[in-house]
C-alpha cells in the first residue's frame, strides 16, 4: 500500500516536471505560468525551511523531554496554552512550518490540545503578520479577529485533544519523521 | 523576515557550538534527516500550489469577492481562502485593494482567516505528520472558526444588518 503510494507520488512528480520543461521548450503559456508559480513558492519556502529545521534540530538536542512535559504536557495547566500561543506568535512562514514544529513538540511530550492550539495559533497569531494585517485592515479588525479566534482555537483544541486521547490516538505510526 | 530568521538561526548555532560541538553536529544531522524525510510531501504541495494558483489567479478572487450577496461572498471567500496558499505580504495588500473596492470587512475576514488556518493544499504535508483523519478534522474545525470570526467581524463593523 505504502510502496504503491510512493510510486504514484514519484510518477506524479516526474510527469509534472516533464510537463513544465516541455512547456518551456514549446512555449506553452499556461505550463510556463505554472512553472513560474512553482519557482516563486519554492524560493519562498527554501528561504524559511532550512532555518526552521535547524532550529528544530537544536531544540531536539538541547531541550529535555521533562521540561516540555512539565510545561506543555499532561497536568500542565492553562499556562501551557499561553506559552504555546507565544511560541506560535514568533513562528514565521505559515502552517507548513508549524507542522514539523508541532510534531517535534508532541514527540517531546506536549499534550494534544496544546499541539492543536499551537497549529491554530500559528495561523492566526503570528506577530509580524498581525502587524502587517493591522496596517492594511486597521487595528480594530486585528483586535476583534484575535479576541474572537484565540478562545475558539483553545476551546476546540481541548475538545479535539480529549476526543483523540479517549480514542487512544497515536500520532504517525509508520516510522519517525 | 528572511534575514530575521537567518540571523536567529546563525546566532543559535554559534551559541550551541560554543557550548557543545558534538551536540550541535548532532542537531544538524537531525535537521537534515527530518528535512529530507518530509521533502517529497513538500514537493507535492508545491506542485499543487503552482497549479491551483494558475487556475485561481488573484484577478479571479478580486472579481468574485465583490458580489452583492454578502453571505454568498463569505462562503466563496472562505473557499478561496481554504484552497489557495499565499504569504501574508501578498494577501494583505490584496485585501487592502479589495477594501478600497468596497468589499466588506466580513468577507475579507473570512478570506484571510481561512487562508491562514485552513490548508487544503498543505494536506500532503500535514497528513504525513498527523495522519489523514486528524488533518481533515482539524481543517474542518478551522473552517468553522473562520466563519464565526467573519460573522463577529461583520457584527462589530455593522455589516450584518
Amino acid at each position: 500500500m505504502n510502496k504503491q503510494n510512493n510510486f504514484i507520488k514519484s510518477t506524479f512528480i516526474v510527469l509534472y516536471f516533464i510537463f513544465i520543461v516541455a512547456s518551456f521548450v514549446m512555449n506553452f503559456q499556461p505550463g510556463k505560468q505554472i512553472g513560474l508559480n512553482f519557482t516563486t513558492f519554492a524560493i519562498e519556502m527554501l528561504k524559511i525551511l532550512p532555518c526552521a529545521f535547524i532550529l528544530i534540530g537544536l531544540f531536539e538536542v538541547w531541550v529535555k523531554k521533562e521540561k516540555v512535559e512539565k510545561h506543555l504536557g499532561e497536568g500542565s495547566g492553562m499556562m501551557s496554552y499561553f506559552w504555546v500561543i507565544l511560541l506560535a506568535g514568533t513562528t514565521v512562514g505559515g502552517l507548513y512550518v508549524a507542522f514539523p514544529v508541532a510534531y517535534t513538540l508532541f514527540k517531546k511530550g506536549a499534550k494534544l490540545s496544546v499541539i492543536f492550539t499551537y497549529l491554530g495559533a500559528s495561523g492566526i497569531c503570528r506577530i509580524p503578520m498581525t502587524i502587517f494585517e493591522a496596517s492594511f485592515m486597521g487595528i480594530k479588525f486585528s483586535i476583534i479577529r484575535l479576541l474572537v479566534s484565540i478562545p475558539l482555537v483553545i476551546f476546540s483544541s481541548i475538545l479535539l485533544g480529549n476526543y483523540l486521547e479517549k480514542r487512544n490516538y497515536k500520532i504517525r505510526t509508520k516510522g519517525e519523521l | 523576515m528572511f534575514y530575521y530568521l537567518l540571523s536567529i538561526t546563525i546566532c543559535a548555532l554559534i551559541i550551541s557550538f560554543i557550548f557543545d560541538k558534538n551536540k550541535t553536529i548532532k542537531a544538524l544531522k537531525i535537521a537534515y534527516k527530518k528535512f529530507m524525510n518530509i521533502l517529497p510531501a513538500f514537493l507535492v504541495m508545491l506542485i499543487l500550489v503552482s497549479i491551483v494558483l494558475f487556475l485561481v489567479p488573484d484577478k479571479m478572487i478580486i472579481n468574485y469577492l465583490g458580489t452583492k450577496n454578502k453571505f454568498f461572498s463569505v462562503i466563496l471567500a472562505s473557499i478561496f481562502g481554504s484552497i489557495t496558499l499565499m504569504p501574508g505580504f501578498i494577501a494583505y495588500p490584496l485585501c487592502g485593494i479589495l477594501l478600497k473596492k468596497g468589499v466588506s470587512y466580513m468577507v475579507l475576514a473570512a478570506f484571510t482567516t481561512t487562508l491562514m488556518m485552513v490548508g487544503v493544499l498543505s494536506y500532503p504535508v500535514e497528513k504525513e505528520y498527523f495522519g489523514a483523519k486528524v488533518t481533515i478534522i482539524r481543517n474542518l474545525i478551522s473552517f468553522i472558526i473562520s466563519i464565526i470570526v467573519a460573522i463577529a467581524i461583520g457584527f462589530f463593523f455593522g455589516e450584518l444588518i
